[in-house]
């Protein structure tokens, strides 16, 4: 049947308005409502149906109020469902805590360490002294990194010299050797450094390839599967505690660890083999291996060029911090209460989140966005369940959290959800009816037949069969008030519209005409 | 009105001398009857016009003129849309596309049928409403919340039993409205703490706030505590608050004057004693239905060194604890201890003694106090305004001659169920500032006493003769001579009163509440007189006057055109009387059981006629006479129907009556 013909162009053009206003509520963004007005003139020839069916599809692309995502949501949607396939295996990165593994022997790499450090820092000394002879505009805020940069090398020449010398001394040596794991050159890329790689592209497959390199020396497999587990873990934990707290119960003393900080390029860049000197990143071990060599003669030893050993020798290390290359972040070395970060995992995650856009978009709600893509992942594992949503498209588990986002952020308002605004436009549709019923009481009253008015209401009476005579109905009540007397100071619209339909029964001479004595 | 239709309306001359501001600081005066403003604007043209021009408020009785009424008044500013039961989305349109910006205030406290869609329409087009009311609309959700948000200046907001909004639409309210000073969640059960503690965070300006029986916990009192400027807090029957949310609440709101914490029954002296010591400017306690107020309970409180008025209404009380309430530094105002059942002559008396400046008293239903009390209270309390003592049953009939011997400033005086005799009332007629005066089921008075009254207190605007068997039309007759300006009259079941007192009672010109039940002598002739005299009538009860009949109908249809509500079950008015009252286009409510005349057409004719019904009070019997669509056309109008299946009662006797009044509440 054709929607026009039986409801008529005033109903459609009631009901769209209705439509319009939930619309228009639902979200002020002028642009998709007047996509959504010019789609109105096609709903004329199609059919019911498909008007209901294009009203939910807006309603739920009016779901995510960030407007330039709903026009691009598709399109990205079907990038990151792409990438989410590719790096399914993301969530299952393993990363290795430093091994704790700690050898007498490792006093004597320990010194060697040392004593290249200091070769370094003199080096940097001499390279200042020699750059501020030469220009004089050099920047205040350059020479006080330079001097902290140089404090933080000496300080931690000093702390490392300490616990090396304390380590001989068999009271303190557990202690010590818990707070400054000694790390072996090698055991260092087998340990912490590889599987933190983070890959874009093949992360998930070297993650797995590095996993079988270290698979020969059978009694770390364990323990790498352990802490593996215990770093998805914490990404997970991220999701909802920022890293920010996570080392917050951290209390190192500035200057008791070494800062490393990289670049953004490093940072971004889909590496999996971090120098633990330098902090730059390889995609490849052998490449780092080979980068290692600069670092000093003891990393050009054919062993130490070899492929990773498991059983290679620790030796204790300074305490590695990372620094946020963002000026300004409190993860950055020049902030005021900078905190440092443990690993270059937890720096990759941190810039990605903090200082990067938000690419990855859940295919779910299309609203939530992520920058790092495990994050991505454990998101799907939840979504559909947050359903508390923020005007700003961020949706909560709890609601406590979207109020507490609510209270702490201006403009941000709960936003309704989908389901209620398809619900009222049921009921928007229930005020249609309203007006419908309205139409009927000024034009004709009539609930169940298309009969005329009189004729309506008289027939629903004879259907009950409680009325004699139809014409006699109202006979007995020939009376017309207005026609009492003369004593209107104003004129009354009485039986004016919803009435008027009743003057047959309120027409002819008043029986009771005589006045009230005063 | 008379004044006007003296000046000659032919010469418009005269009145074009007029400025439009004279005549503007004519109107302001005219605002006590709205029908002076009508008259006023039926002298002639230019006043037509003027008073057009001047109207700020508008309260329609229908929705269906909306168009042209507003066309008429182009200045209305405030609209109150109570009486019109049904505002549609399109009525709602019509509003907002005539007004825009010039709506300040909108009331749809008693409306239906309208949904968020046009309330959506509304708030974007009059940008400037300040005061909003959609109390009662039950059907709103968070959707229609959220459409209120987009009225940015709004200042007042009532949503008094909007039970499907949840904390999301209050979310939304509180962050679109930021200006908000006055907002009414009561019985809203769908908000909880989250919601009330995001309006306390982002609405700074909020001065009253009612949480009235919301499922509040300690959780949003902080935040609600740290509003800056908030003054009156409503807690009431709020069970989720408790002792140690109080007391958790030492910095408290330095700027509440008035809290009520009625039947908030986790709430002891405990905490009620830290939330005094952070609240020093209350000037107000409401604890009624609370905790006992005991010796504990009322050292708590002392030191609110502001309070003037205290309401512990239905506590149980101590003699210690009223005692305490004595030994305050600070002097009340109001106190109230209505329903108190265990307050003692001992208790009262002290308290009484040291609040000499108390105003107001209510002692309702303290059944253990004697004369001892009254002879206290009218002692040391002599600038006594209101004093309400329903049935304190055992105080004795010369108590009542001490309260117009000594308390001549009262003003209210409810002496409802009580001893009260001829010369209680000729004392209390002293007190010539009385403006009300309830003296139900007062079995010792007769005429006697009544005419004193009337002699004396001109000022009286209600008076309450409830089955006071004793009265007669002389009485009522002292009454009508000397009480021109008494607006509500109760004479029910004063079975002697005949036509002479209505003729009497009709030189009230402000009468709008008669209600004269069971008095079986009042004729249609009576009625027919209060009906021209009285042209403010509004509520009319006439229930059992048998003999009033559709004679009655005929003048009260014809002159009460404020009619709002009617009673006329047990009368003998039939069809045509019923079908007479639809040219009274304010009726509303009517109550029709047991009229012999009625037969199921005429009723139903009367219901269609009836265009603005809201409520309908009919026999179960007519339901199944009547076309089930006539009934559902009805509604769909905004008419409710009650249906009552109540076998005819023999009339009890008022003494019966009277025996029976301690378990019975008089007022229906």
């Amino acid at each position: 049947m054709d929607p026009d013909e039986r409801l008529g162009a005033n109903t459609w053009t009631k009901s769209s308005s209705s439509g319009r206003d939930a619309l228009k509520h639902l979200s002020p963004d002028n642009q998709s409502f007047t996509n959504f007005s010019s789609q109105q003139q096609k709903w004329e020839d199609s059919s019911f149906l498909d008007y209901r069916a294009r009203i939910e599809q807006q309603f739920s692309e009016f779901g995510c109020p960030s407007e330039n995502l709903s026009s691009v949501a598709l399109g990205a949607n079907i990038r990151t469902k792409n990438q989410g396939d590719k790096d399914n295996r993301m969530g299952e990165t393993s990363e290795a805590n430093n091994i704790r593994d700690w050898d007498p022997r490792g006093i004597l790499n320990n010194l060697s360490f040392l004593e290249q450090k200091i070769h370094q820092l003199q080096d940097l000394v001499h390279l200042i002294s020699g750059r501020r002879g030469q220009s004089a505009s050099q920047s205040n805020e350059l020479l006080v990194q330079q001097q902290q940069l140089i404090t933080a090398d000496l300080t931690s020449i000093i702390v490392q010299l300490i616990s090396t010398a304390g380590s001989l001394l068999p009271s303190v040596k557990h202690t010590l050797s818990s707070v400054s794991p000694p790390v072996t050159q090698l055991g260092l890329f087998g340990g912490s450094m590889i599987p933190s790689g983070t890959g874009l592209d093949n992360g998930g497959r070297v993650v797995e390839s590095n996993v079988k390199k270290v698979e020969d020396p059978s009694n770390e497999i364990d323990l790498i599967g352990n802490t593996g587990i215990e770093q998805n873990y914490v990404v997970e934990e991220h999701e909802f505690k920022d890293e920010d707290d996570a080392d917050e119960g951290e209390n190192l003393p500035p200057g008791s660890y070494e800062i490393l900080q990289l670049e953004k390029d490093e940072i971004l860049a889909p590496h999996t083999h971090f120098c633990t000197i330098c902090g730059k990143g390889f995609k490849r071990d052998a490449n780092l291996r080979m980068h290692m060599r600069g670092h000093g003669d003891e990393y050009k030893t054919p062993a130490a060029l070899a492929k990773p050993n498991k059983e290679s020798t620790s030796e204790p290390t300074l305490i590695k911090r990372y620094s946020c290359p963002f000026v300004g972040c409190k993860r950055n070395k020049d902030h005021k209460k900078f905190q440092p970060l443990k690993t270059i995992l937890c720096v990759k995650n941190h810039y990605k989140r903090t200082h990067c856009d938000k690419s990855y978009t859940c295919s779910r709600c299309h609203t939530k966005k992520f920058s790092v893509i495990a994050d991505l992942k454990t998101h799907e594992k939840h979504c559909g369940r947050d359903k508390w949503l923020c005007s700003c498209g961020t949706t909560f588990s709890r609601k406590d959290k979207l109020f507490g986002h609510i209270a702490l952020f201006q403009g941000h308002t709960p936003a309704i959800p989908l389901d209620e605004s398809k619900g009222s436009a049921g009921s928007s549709d229930g005020g249609q009816n309203n007006e419908l019923v309205n139409k009927v009481e000024q034009i004709d009253f009539n609930v169940q037949s298309n009969a005329p008015i009189g004729r309506g209401f008289q027939n629903a009476i004879d259907g009950k069969g409680s009325v004699d005579d139809p014409a006699s109905y109202f006979s007995p009540l020939n009376f017309d008030p207005s026609n009492l007397s003369g004593f209107h100071e104003f004129p009354r619209p009485l039986f004016e519209d919803s009435e008027s339909s009743f003057s047959f029964l309120l027409s002819g001479s008043s029986e009771y005409s005589q006045k009230p004595g005063r | 009105m008379k004044k006007h239709k003296s000046i000659p309306e032919s010469n418009f001359n005269h009145f074009n001398l007029l400025s439009e501001e004279l005549v503007f600081s004519v109107l302001d005066w005219l605002n006590d009857n709205p029908l002076d403003r009508k008259s006023f604007s039926l002298v002639c043209k230019s006043f037509y016009v003027i008073e057009s021009r001047h109207r700020k408020t508008l309260k329609p009785l229908r929705p269906e003129h909306l168009t042209k009424v507003l066309n008429r008044y182009p200045y209305v500013t405030n609209l109150d849309l109570s009486l019109c039961p049904r505002i549609t989305d399109s009525s709602l349109a019509v509003i907002s596309n005539a007004r825009k910006e010039m709506l300040r205030s909108i009331d749809l406290s008693r409306s239906k049928f309208f949904t968020h869609a046009g309330l959506s329409n509304l708030f974007m087009n009059c940008g400037n409403l300040v005061e909003v009311n959609l109390s009662n609309a039950t059907d709103l959700k968070d959707l229609a919340a959220s459409a209120i948000a987009e009225a940015k200046n709004l200042e007042r907001l009532w949503l008094v039993r909007c039970k499907c909004v949840t904390d999301i639409g209050i979310g939304c309210i509180a962050v679109g409205c930021r200006k908000l000073r006055l907002l009414s969640l009561k019985w809203c059960l769908g908000v909880g703490d989250l919601g009330v503690g995001l309006i306390a965070v982002k609405c700074k300006e909020i001065r009253s706030l009612d949480l009235s029986y919301l499922p509040i916990t300690n959780k949003c009192l902080p935040s609600i505590l740290k509003l800056q400027y908030l003054e009156d807090l409503a807690l009431e029957g709020c069970f989720g608050i408790d002792d140690d949310s109080l007391a958790a609440l030492k910095p408290g709101c330095k700027s509440l004057e008035t809290l009520d914490m009625s039947s908030c029954q986790n709430v002891s002296h405990v905490g009620l004693s830290s939330l005094t010591s952070s609240t020093g400017c209350l000037r107000q306690l409401i604890l009624a239905y609370g905790s006992p107020v005991t010796l504990a309970l009322a050292d708590s409180l002392q030191k609110l060194s502001m309070l003037q008025s205290i309401k512990l209404d239905g506590c149980e009380v101590t003699c210690s604890g009223l005692k305490a309430i004595g030994n305050w530094c600070i002097s009340l105002r109001e106190l109230s201890l209505s329903k108190c059942l265990e307050v003692t002559d001992e208790g009262l008396s002290s308290l009484v003694t040291k609040h000499r400046d108390l105003r107001k008293l209510d002692i309702t239903c303290c059944r253990k106090i004697t004369h001892v009390s009254i002879a206290h209270i009218t002692n040391s309390c002599t600038s006594l305004t209101s004093l309400r003592m329903e049935s304190c049953t055992l105080v004795s009939a010369e108590a009542f001659v001490l309260i117009g011997q000594r308390c001549q400033f009262i003003e209210e005086l409810d002496l409802t169920d009580n001893e009260i005799n001829d010369e209680g009332l000729k004392s209390i007629s002293r007190c010539s500032r009385l403006s009300l005066l309830k003296l139900g089921i007062c079995l010792n008075i007769t005429d006697e006493g009544l005419i004193h009254i009337g002699m004396c207190c001109s000022k009286l605007k209600e008076l309450d003769l409830y089955r006071s068997a004793g009265i007669t039309d002389s009485g009522i007759l002292a009454i009508g001579r000397g009480c021109a300006g008494l607006e509500m009259i109760n004479i029910s079941y004063c079975k002697d009163i005949t036509d002479r007192s209505l003729i009497s009672l009709s030189k009230c010109s402000k009468l709008n509440t008669l209600e004269s039940r069971g008095c079986p002598l009042i004729t249609s002739l009576g009625l027919a007189a209060i009906a021209v005299g009285c042209k403010q009538l509004n509520k009319l009860d006439i229930k059992k006057c048998h003999n009033i009949d559709d004679a009655g109908m005929i003048p009260l249809a014809h002159f009460s055109q404020n009619l709002r509500q009617i009673n006329l079950s047990y009368t003998s008015v039939t069809d045509v009387g019923l079908l007479s009252l639809a040219s009274v286009s304010c009726l509303q409510s009517m109550t029709i059981l047991h009229l012999e005349g009625l037969t199921p057409s005429g009723l139903a004719a009367a219901l269609l006629a009836c265009g603005g019904l809201t409520k309908v009070k009919l026999q179960v019997s007519f339901k199944c006479l009547l076309p089930q669509a006539l009934f559902e056309h009805l509604e769909a109008r905004g008419c409710l129907f009650q249906w009552r299946d109540k076998v005819l009662q023999a009339e009890l006797d008022p003494k019966c009556w009277k025996l029976q009044s301690n378990d019975v509440e008089p007022w229906y």
